[in-house]
């Protein structure tokens, strides 16, 4: 104790800190301390956790088009508490956009902003538009569809401004479009420009405040109190409460949300975050050129009456006035954002495409956890997306088509897994081949050869140890075939099995129909075996399933997408790498 | 009650003002310390990373026939790499001097990881002066890896090689702690 007391003598010494510890501290709060008071404090603190969590995020993320969605996918997925950390980030956020609202109309209500206290009040207009601005270029910065669209809308807005938008717009994308630019320049806003700008003046503030002192509420309840320590306790316990609601939302909506990332190729409803909803609201009243007036022109005027209110409020029919103004204010952005919240819980569409959205961002982020591709996470999402679009009107993937949808009239065996063992295993069930599952809506289906082959040589299968063990060997040749990366630790291993499965391919005529090796046109008549489900073999059928090596002239209905065109090499590689999971 | 009087009153309970005043503190401390502590466990996280694991696998490098002997050549490492989120394929993460032995020695060809074992830096191959240079602290060691002289703690690290088919260089690429007199494999 003795020590510490020395220490502090010391510091105080060469820095006369307590001095201004004290001024901080005995400030006097007239009429005691009350819980009214503590708006600002809480936003200080607000402010205090997003600098703190910003910064911490700022080390996992990587502002460009290929690794902002990853790096905070990473972030939020992979990092030790980084869930957490966004989560705490995210929702700060929308509980200080509350705060702000409540400090504002605690201001006009008790007429802080008249004189002398002018020039903070537009210090604290300053500082509202800085922290929205804040949000606004957050919310790109994940760069997910969410943010991508919204903000498209936003910078669109911007660009349709009279004469200045369209360079506005261009100088705010750091180009012509959305590109890397757009994010390094909203990222530098984001942690530099506006945090610096809302330290510079958030520090004004709270000098001018103490200069002028609190605006007290009368009538006075109680003798002129010292802020320490009784308003700070009350302060503190509002900043405990403001803390321990942001962790209930957080832990309420499982953190902060991360859709699939920008895809400038797939429809998805814009909407801004809740707070600028009622703009959006807005927006819609305002058809074609009118729409200047409900974008700039209206929102101008109601900014520039708020910033007026210390003029206005001069003569006490003005501070009615200003008080009317901004419930008037509040209460229009309310029903606004009631109907736009209304409007788009009983639109259809508008729910459908949020639930694809929903589906699609758990998918990549399912295919993310084998890594991402140097090209982006969303190169990860081009295998489903081009399955869905073009193989699945008649193949499955698991029942689905692919981006979780149903598939309506399936007629072609399902791929999940194609290849693998648990695949095979399943195909070469005598009972299982002719399903619908697999060949049972094609021509292989029933009256087949392979199918026959399957009812003469395994029938009951399940009972017999011998047959199981035989079709185990071959499934685990044939499945070797394919090397997929899920199976290459189990191929080397089980090579020996691999090798008398070889064998047995051989000896109970699998090879008078299909090779394993050594394929020729001549000898024979079904599918190749020979590196089948590998990357090149599936390629192969899907560039030309009537070529000679696979289906020939008995291929069903499956289209050459490569021969005829219908795809690019490039398309049928991201399709075959999807199904291989790689 | 009127004013003085409570401000009398609450003269008289310093009870309450300490508690106050100690509530105060440890709210304040409490609060303060969430966001800190959910950032810095973020900030932490890296040290459960473990090392890459790319090294490791045999990779075939050249032909008998490319070397000739007792002159070392440069391989570079083509391998899969993953980087956080990143999953590279085919990209350089190292290289290797191959030297060709002459007649009759036990290994046809010796391999040395490019890494200084000293701090990490690049060594050089010097054909003038016949040895293996690094430029950063003027370490220096001979052809067969051993240290010349210099403040490397030891020679330069041989690689498992294995010549398959007669004429196959095939190389097992592995990375070492730097400066430590032991070759301690860590990848
Ligand atoms: S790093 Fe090579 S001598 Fe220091």
């Amino acid at each position: 104790m003795q020590r510490l007391k020395q220490l502090y003598d010391w510091l105080d010494n060469r820095t006369g800190f307590k001095e201004h510890l004290r001024e901080v501290l005995f400030e006097t709060v007239p009429g005691g301390a009350r819980w009214r008071y503590v708006w600002g404090s809480t936003l200080t603190f607000t402010l205090m956790i997003q600098f703190i969590t910003g910064i911490f995020l700022w080390m996992g993320y990587s502002a460009s088009g290929q690794t902002s969605w990853e790096s905070v996918y990473y972030i939020q997925e992979h990092m030790t508490g980084g869930h957490f950390l966004r989560g705490l980030h995210h929702w700060t956020a929308q509980v200080m956009t509350v705060l702000l609202v409540l400090h504002l109309m605690q201001v006009v209500i008790d007429g802080a902003y008249k004189a002398p206290r002018e020039i903070n009040f537009w210090f604290g207009i300053i500082l509202l538009q800085l922290v929205l601005a804040l949000s606004l270029t957050g919310y790109l910065l994940p760069w997910d569809q969410k943010g991508y669209w919204a903000t498209k809308v936003a910078t669109d807005i911007m660009g349709s401004t009279p004469i200045i938008g369209e360079t506005m717009k261009q100088l705010v994308l750091g180009g012509a479009d959305y590109g890397h630019h757009t994010l390094t320049r909203f990222f530098a806003l984001h942690a530099g420009v506006l945090p610096l700008a809302v330290i510079g003046l958030t520090v004004g503030h709270i000098y001018l405040f103490r200069r002028h002192g609190l605006t007290p509420k009368k009538p006075l309840k109680k003798a002129d109190e010292y802020f320490w320590p009784e308003q700070v306790l009350k302060d503190a316990v509002a900043c405990l409460a403001v803390l321990v609601t942001i962790l209930v939302l957080h832990f309420a909506f499982n953190g902060a949300h991360l859709d699939a990332p920008a895809d400038p190729s797939s429809a998805y409803p814009a909407r801004p975050d809740w707070y600028f909803l009622f703009l959006f609201q807005f927006l819609k009243y305002f058809p074609g050129h009118w729409e200047v007036l409900g974008a700039v022109v209206l929102p101008g005027i109601a900014m520039t009456l708020i910033f007026l209110m210390p003029i206005i409020g001069k003569s006490e029919r003005g501070h009615q006035f200003n008080v009317g103004l901004l419930f008037g204010i509040l209460a229009f952005a309310g029903i606004l954002t009631f109907v736009a919240v209304k409007a788009d819980r009983n639109n259809p569409t508008y729910i459908a495409s949020k639930e694809q959205a929903a589906r699609e961002a758990a998918i990549v982020k399912e295919l993310a956890k084998g890594g991402i591709p140097p090209e982006g996470a969303l190169a990860l999402l081009q295998g489903p997306k081009l399955f869905a679009q073009h193989c699945a009107s008649c193949h499955t993937h698991g029942d689905e088509n692919g981006l979780g949808n149903p598939v309506e009239k399936p007629s072609a065996p399902d791929l999940k897994g194609f290849a693998s063992r648990e695949y095979l295993t399943e195909l070469l069930h005598p009972e299982r081949f002719g399903s619908a599952k697999f060949f049972g809506n094609t021509a292989h289906a029933k009256k087949s050869k392979m199918h026959d082959f399957l009812q003469d040589e395994f029938d009951g299968i399940d009972d017999d140890k011998d047959l199981r063990a035989d079709m185990d060997l071959l499934i685990k040749a044939i499945s070797a075939e394919a090397k997929l990366a899920s199976q290459s630790k189990l191929d080397l291993e089980d090579h020996e099995a691999i090798q008398k499965g070889r064998e047995l391919f051989d000896e109970i005529g699998c090879t008078d129909c299909h090779a394993l090796g050594g394929w020729n046109a001549d000898d024979y008549s079904a599918p190749d075996l020979t590196g089948y489900g590998s990357r090149e073999w599936m390629l192969g059928i899907v560039d030309d399933p009537a070529h000679e090596r696979f289906y020939g002239k008995k291929n069903d209905r499956m289209p050459a997408f490569g021969k005829d065109e219908k795809l690019t090499r490039r398309q049928m590689e991201r399709i075959v790498d999807w199904l291989r999971g790689e | 009650m009127t004013n003085e009087n409570e401000n009398h009153s609450k003269e008289d309970q310093p009870d309450r003002r300490q508690f106050i005043k100690g509530a105060s503190c440890v709210i304040g401390a409490a609060i303060g310390a969430v966001p800190m502590a959910a950032g810095v466990r973020v900030a932490l996280s890296p040290l459960a990373d473990k090392e890459a694991a790319e090294g490791g696998a045999m990779i075939r490098l050249a032909d008998l026939a490319d070397l000739k002997p007792g002159v070392p050549k440069k391989f570079a490492i083509v391998a899969d790499k993953s980087d956080k989120w990143t999953r590279y394929k085919d990209v350089p993460v190292g290289a290797v001097y191959l030297v060709k032995q002459k007649e009759g020695e036990e290994n046809p060809v010796v391999a040395f990881n490019t890494v200084c074992p000293h701090l990490g830096c690049f060594v050089d191959y010097r054909k003038e002066k016949q040895d293996f240079f690094c430029p950063c602290h003027d370490s220096n060691f001979a052809l067969d890896g051993k240290l010349k002289n210099g403040v490397s703690p030891r020679g330069m690290d041989t690689l498992d090689v294995e010549l398959r088919n007669t004429t196959e260089v095939w190389v097992k690429f592995q990375r070492f702690k730097a400066n430590s007199k032991n070759k301690i494999a860590i990848s």
